[in-house]
């Protein structure tokens, strides 16, 4: 789903294109220096591709990983989920913020300051936080929810869940649609999925979680399972097939 | 406890590994008495299947009797006989609430592994069937957990063997759902089914059950043709006829108006097809094999179903889509909504209309599944179906 405006792709700030515009000359230089012919001949066309990678502005890691980013160098991540039950009760719990975490398992802490304002601590990559504040921007009761970070935010993001009524006896589609800027712009956003903290799979696991915890009331697992891995097990009886 | 551990590509050990216990309020614990080895199986143990692991218990089709329960499990008690489904369903979800089990959406806890790989979208977990479908340990051991215990098992309160309601479990309601599938019309349809395996031979006798005028069974392995023949279905044996041109005769130059691919994925077959897939399959240019496929859709007649219980696992090439196109045929595939079958089949098998323990040719105890696996896959001295006792 991508409802929100933006170009395809990923743009590279000016900083990166600089950067990527020297990486592609050092390669096309290497290329001319020697060597073996093949490698000659690819280092120097791979050097042309990631300078011709820079005079585009396409970033070219981002793009292949279908990071999503509009012309303010903002990346959008959206997804959704059909859950059976009242918007009502979908929309009071994710109303209640300082339980979020429950649900979201890479969310720190959301600490309530008003009626509208918030603190959000969130795990960040190699094991550091980010905090921000936050403001209820929108706040329609069953139906959506929106806010934004301050000024002053690490990551600048916003977003907004809407809750609305599914065809038939199906329950409630909830649909979610963030937007932040990767510090680093698009190669920040690159080196975040790299080290798998990747927001648009953190927002699925989220969104799955939601509809298990409120269809079902529980998280099915097979983690504690009897199996034959290592330690687990004694007398082992190999047998090739 | 005892169980059959997947060990590597083409490695089956049996091992000693603890004894499964209660994870979750609704978890029950079944002290197996009955387990089977099932073709589906086969592709795990060469590797065509993804995301196993080394240890992983294997096994989707047994039945046992309850040893305990979690305390938010209602409908069963310890001492309970029961039959399992190889396929978990939560019963809440919408899918679940339209009857269509294998589409639950909440019973596979590994559901990003499937929604990469199959559009976005998961279904439910299977025991003893690799990580992509949950990691659940499987039943071919002398213990298992069986979670969404208030949902699956089935209770067995006749006194009917084992072996006459262990198939409940996946490969009698596979084979009657790949008959339902076709839509048969009663004493008008012919249906061909591709594949004389367990799941083929429930088919056939499906639509017998189901009216239809006419059953056409292909194979090329003599003893399983003849157990087809036995329930009155014509036979084709496609490595010594051509088998488009036997059932163009067959059906009087009209195709036959559904036909059950009961094979899947690693299809033999000859001809530049077949060649062409293996060579693909070799170089990880195609996932799966399509001969029985190809033929279904080629023998198929205009208007008609190809229905699809046969496992497939990825992309195919070269499928005949142009001739699926131009006969305007129908497709019918998935997994089997097994839990949706249980009672009907159950009152067929307590009603004498069909016995399926006619398919077993092997029983053995559990330490004998390495070299039955072996037995099956190469489909030697006769071997169509083995059934495992865990305590012999």
């Amino acid at each position: 789903m991508t409802t929100h405006s933006g170009k395809a792709g990923a743009q590279m700030t000016p900083a990166e294109r600089v950067a990527y515009g020297i990486l592609g000359v050092g390669l096309s230089a290497m290329g001319l220096r020697g060597g073996h012919p093949a490698q000659r001949l690819l280092l120097g066309a791979a050097g042309v591709a990631v300078a011709a990678q820079a005079l585009t502005g396409r970033h070219p890691l981002a793009t292949a990983l279908k990071i999503e980013q509009n012309a303010d160098g903002e990346v959008k991540v959206s997804d959704a989920v059909t859950i059976g039950q009242d918007a009502d009760k979908l929309y009071a719990r994710w109303r209640d913020l300082a339980s979020l975490p429950g649900l979201m398992t890479h969310l720190e802490q959301v600490e309530v300051l008003s009626e509208k304002r918030s603190r959000w601590t969130v795990k960040a990559p190699a094991g550091t936080h980010v905090g921000w504040e936050a403001e209820i921007t929108a706040d329609e009761p069953g139906k959506r929810l929106a806010w934004a970070s301050l000024p002053g935010a690490t990551i600048e993001n916003s977003g907004e869940v809407l809750f609305r009524p599914a065809p038939g006896d199906r329950g409630t589609e909830v649909v979610v649609r963030l937007g932040y800027k990767p510090p680093g712009g698009a190669t920040g956003a690159v080196v975040a999925r790299m080290l798998g903290q990747e927001p648009g799979q953190q927002l699925r696991d989220d969104l799955m979680r939601f509809k298990r915890e409120q269809e079902l009331g529980y998280a099915p697992t097979a983690r504690g399972q009897s199996s034959g891995r290592a330690g687990a097990g004694t007398g082992t009886q190999e047998g090739r097939v | 406890m005892k169980a059959v551990v997947w060990q590597g590509t083409n490695r089956i050990g049996v091992e000693t590994v603890p004894d499964p216990s209660i994870l979750l309020p609704t978890d029950a614990i079944v002290r197996v008495t009955s387990t089977a080895i099932c073709g589906s199986d086969l592709h795990l143990l060469d590797g065509y299947i993804p995301s196993m692991e080394k240890g992983d218990i294997l096994g989707h089709e047994f039945m046992g009797e309850v040893v305990e329960v979690g305390r938010d499990v209602k409908k069963l008690k310890a001492g309970d006989r029961v039959v399992v489904p190889f396929n978990l369903a939560c019963g809440v979800c919408d899918p679940c609430r339209r009857g269509l089990f294998s589409a639950c959406d909440n019973s596979n806890p590994n559901h990003r592994m499937a929604e990469a790989m199959y559009g976005g979208v998961s279904g439910g977990g299977l025991f003893g069937y690799s990580h992509i479908y949950g990691g659940y340990a499987g039943g071919q051991a002398q213990y298992v957990r069986v979670p969404f215990a208030d949902v699956g098992p089935f209770k067995i309160e006749s006194d009917l063997r084992d072996e006459q309601v262990l198939f409940l479990t996946d490969i009698f309601p596979t084979g009657y759902q790949a008959a339902e599938n076709c839509g048969i019309v009663p004493g008008r349809d012919v249906v061909a089914v591709f594949g004389a395996g367990p799941v083929g031979q429930f088919a056939a006798r499906s639509a017998q059950m189901l009216g239809a005028a006419h059953v056409i069974v292909i194979d090329r392995v003599p003893e399983r043709l003849k157990m087809a023949a036995a329930s009155g279905a014509q036979t084709i044996n496609y490595e010594q006829e051509d088998v488009l041109v036997a059932l163009r005769e067959a059906t009087g130059g009209r195709g036959p108006d559904h036909v059950i691919d009961a094979v899947g994925l690693e299809a033999h077959g000859h001809g530049p097809g077949a060649l062409l897939d293996t060579a693909q399959q070799k170089l990880r240019l195609t996932f799966d094999r399509i001969t029985a496929l190809r033929w279904a859709i080629m023998s198929c007649a205009k208007g008609g179903t190809v229905s699809m219980p046969g496992v497939y696992g990825g992309l195919v090439n070269e499928l005949p889509l142009g001739a699926a196109f131009a006969k305007g045929l129908t497709f019918r595939m998935g997994q089997t909504h097994t839990h949706r079958y249980l009672p009907d089949l159950l009152g067929r098998i307590e009603g004498g209309e069909i016995d399926p323990s006619f398919v077993i040719t092997h029983r053995a105890g559990l330490s004998e599944a390495p070299d039955l696996y072996k037995t099956f896959r190469d489909k030697k001295h006769g071997c169509i179906k083995v059934v495992l006792n865990p305590w012999a």
